[in-house]
């Protein structure tokens, strides 16, 4: 039986709507990016959930294409992206069993705040060949220790906050001749402390350590510690500490003298601004753990996120929020440098190539992947003074010092670097 | 000398603290044979309940001194609530199961309370510094003290004092240190175990409560801070012995000092000073310091 016409017709049409719905399907098939964030725990309300809030808000506004140049482009190359986001609470071992579930679910994983979680994730993410960005944990061990193919960070370490405070407060007080320290009891607390002691001794040959408190992490009082911290007589006090902790210092310490007497440091105190206001006394010393909420700079991409993200959720975007929105903004250049002007979406090995040694803008400004064989970001420090103005807390006498000044050269570990002098 | 002043005041302090988390674990423990991980959420709860009411009496505008009044408000009020509810919707059931299931019971409605606590008031930090710095501050051996801190041993000495007077003096507390001793004999001689099992509850969960609400003002309020208190509140009860209320307060004081000395001299081992405590005095007395020598059933 010969086909009639008309049907010949039906099926042409109909496959040549079927060749064209296809590619337009595919296309329209999202990215999935998994993030990892502190949801639940002591650590959600400074870092996890800020960090939650602008993965959503990055995510929505890339699709929708109203993000600023050079990030105008809808999604990734064009490619919607739909996040998975998954609680960072529970310890390495758990976060390791966590991401192995989520790595067949998603493309890329972005996440990370606890340095524990970041080294136990670190050679799983080799191990499971899924390109995984780390976004806020500090530790310099990462890239310092193992070399990784699979892994990146675009936030920068530790070392740099602390090498940061240290030559701001030496330009400020050259004659300051006794420190001290309170720094919490684990990786993050200890290596800050670290840092910053040896950067202080080379820095000012001879100069004295008067004590150095440990307490527990989550403790949240330190009657005792305040008590010989008063007592000890050191100029100046660092401490590394965050969240309740150091709202609890901040708390406690204020009322008794403690920042009156000495001039203290917080090397990442920038999220108690929104949370303490001008409880945080006069004279602080105050990091961000790069240039982000206060000491952003004046570029489109800074003010797009502070005005987004103040909207939406009704407060400023601390550091958290940024290197989220930083790590995401990070991906997307490599994924649109790796597809170039093709239409194909790039292999995952062709992003990893494009994400080696790029630089690319961010909303604290340019990062550069120069460390860890192009895998580790660098970016200029800052770091301010507390001021109390009209009531409100402001930051001021603000310093900014070039990347390369506060990081190691590639291939050097940090504490060899700070103990050899803090050179380029 | 003039260090010791300091030393022995902040050990003091922090004692005071301990005592009075650890006393409402110790009381519950002794009666109950339950050793109850939810302590550290009902403490979290309390803290909890104080932000939210004093915080509303001070953002009032009214007198900032009735915001003491709302702190004990907050304790009575998860005492009388939580306490209750938790003791006849959940544990009346789990009695004479093996202590180690209860345990694991107790410590699913701490993840359960943890969780609850999280929906009702966030994940972000509450504060309440006024009632800290209200009272002002004193000086003791060159150092600025907050009087806060003179109030919250006051507190800790009259707690102890008025569940010692209502243990050892009255009528109710001879009740329940009969329970206490042999739970089938008081059963057989007409007591009513289960009033007794929910008094104890409740006065238990108000003195977790009224560590809460009274530390509220002195830290940031925020997820998690009951695991901390937990964990201490263990070892000073088991330093004590189990059940007992003097040992909870000799054991709280030894724990504080221990820890404000080795603040001062060894820092790095102030982590490891409390479980030190612990060890040598088990080493010594492996049933604690205080703990009731048990009657053998045949």
């Amino acid at each position: 039986m010969r086909p009639s016409l008309s049907f010949g017709l039906c099926a042409a049409l109909a496959a040549f709507v079927f060749l064209l719905a296809v590619p337009a399907s595919l296309a329209q098939q999202p990215l999935k990016v998994g993030i990892v964030t502190f949801l639940s725990g002591p650590a959600a309300g400074p870092f996890g959930v800020p960090a939650r809030n602008a993965a959503e808000l990055t995510a929505e506004l890339l699709n929708a294409g109203t993000v600023p140049a050079p990030y105008s482009q809808k999604g990734f190359g064009g490619t919607p992206i739909e996040l998975v986001i998954i609680d960072e609470a529970g310890g390495p071992q758990k976060q390791v069993a966590e991401y192995r579930n989520l790595v067949p679910r998603v493309d890329i994983v972005i996440g990370y705040i606890s340095s524990g979680d970041c080294l136990a994730i670190a050679p799983v993410a080799e191990e499971q060949k899924k390109l995984t960005v780390l976004f806020d944990c500090g530790t310099p061990r990462i890239f310092e220790d193992a070399s990784y193919k699979y892994v990146f960070r675009t936030g920068p370490t530790g070392t740099m906050d602390n090498v940061s405070v240290a030559l701001y407060l030496v330009e400020r007080t050259p004659n300051v001749k006794s420190i001290a320290g309170l720094n919490q009891n684990y990786a993050w607390g200890q290596d800050s402390w670290a840092d910053f002691e040896n950067a202080m001794k080379t820095l000012k040959p001879g100069i004295e350590v008067k004590t150095s408190q440990m307490p527990k992490l989550f403790a949240g009082q330190f009657g005792a510690e305040i008590t010989t911290l008063l007592g000890s007589g050191a100029e100046v006090i660092h401490s590394s500490m965050w969240g309740g902790d150091l709202e609890g210092l901040v708390l406690q310490g204020a009322p008794r003298g403690l920042f009156e007497k000495h001039k203290v440091v917080l090397s990442a105190g920038e999220p108690a601004i929104n949370r303490l206001g001008t409880r945080i006394p006069d004279g602080t010393i105050l990091g961000a753990r790069g240039p982000f909420g206060p000491f952003a700079p004046g570029t489109d991409l800074a003010r797009w996120l502070k005005t987004t993200y103040q909207d939406r959720y009704h407060v400023p975007p601390n550091y958290a929020s940024f290197k989220m929105t930083q790590a995401i903004l990070g991906v997307k250049a490599a994924y649109e440098k790796a597809k170039g002007s093709g239409n194909e979406a790039p292999d995952q090995d062709k992003i990893i190539a494009a994400f080696e040694n790029l630089t690319f803008e961010g909303p604290g400004g340019p990062v550069k992947m120069a460390l860890g064989k192009g895998h580790q970001a660098i970016m200029d420090a800052a770091v301010g003074t507390t001021r109390v103005e009209g009531g409100e807390l402001k930051i001021v006498d603000i310093a900014r010092y070039s990347a390369d000044k506060v990081n190691p050269p590639d291939g050097v570990k940090s504490e060899a670097w700070i103990k050899s002098g803090i050179k380029k | 000398m003039s260090s010791i002043l300091p030393i022995a005041f902040d050990g003091i302090t922090y004692a005071s603290w301990l005592f009075l988390i650890s006393a409402g674990l110790t009381l519950i423990y002794g009666v109950m044979r339950i050793l109850n991980v939810a302590h550290g959420s009902l403490y979290a709860l309390g803290a909890y309940a104080a932000c939210s009411l004093a915080g509303a009496w001070l953002g009032g505008g009214l007198p900032a001194a009735g915001s003491f009044a709302m702190l004990l408000l907050a304790a009575l009020l998860v005492g009388s609530v939580a306490g209750p509810l938790i003791e006849r919707g959940l544990l009346q059931w789990m009695y004479g199961k093996d202590e180690v299931v209860l345990v694991l019971i107790t410590y699913a409605l701490f993840l359960i309370m943890e969780d609850v606590i999280k929906l009702v008031w966030g994940v972000d930090s509450l504060l309440l510094p006024d009632p800290y710095a209200l009272p002002g501050n004193f000086q003791l051996g060159g150092l600025t003290y907050p009087v806060y801190n003179v109030l919250l041993i006051a507190l800790a000495l009259a707690t102890g004092l008025a569940l010692a007077w209502a243990l050892y003096r009255t009528r109710q507390g001879k009740l329940l240190l009969a329970v206490i001793h042999d739970r089938d004999m008081s059963m057989a001689m007409g007591i009513n175990v289960s009033r007794v099992y929910l008094a104890t509850f409740a006065v238990g969960a108000t003195l977790a409560a009224l560590g809460g609400a009274f530390t509220a003002p002195t830290i940031a309020v925020t997820p998690g801070i009951g695991v901390e208190v937990i964990v201490l509140a263990f070892a000073v009860v088991v330093i004590g012995g189990l059940g007992s209320l003097g040992g909870a307060a000799l054991g709280a004081l030894l724990v504080g000092l221990v820890r404000s000395a080795t603040v001062r001299y060894w820092p790095e081992a102030e982590l490891f000073s409390i479980y030190a405590v612990m060890a040598m005095v088990l080493i010594a007395r492996p049933k604690g310091l205080f703990a009731a020598q048990e009657a053998r059933k045949i």
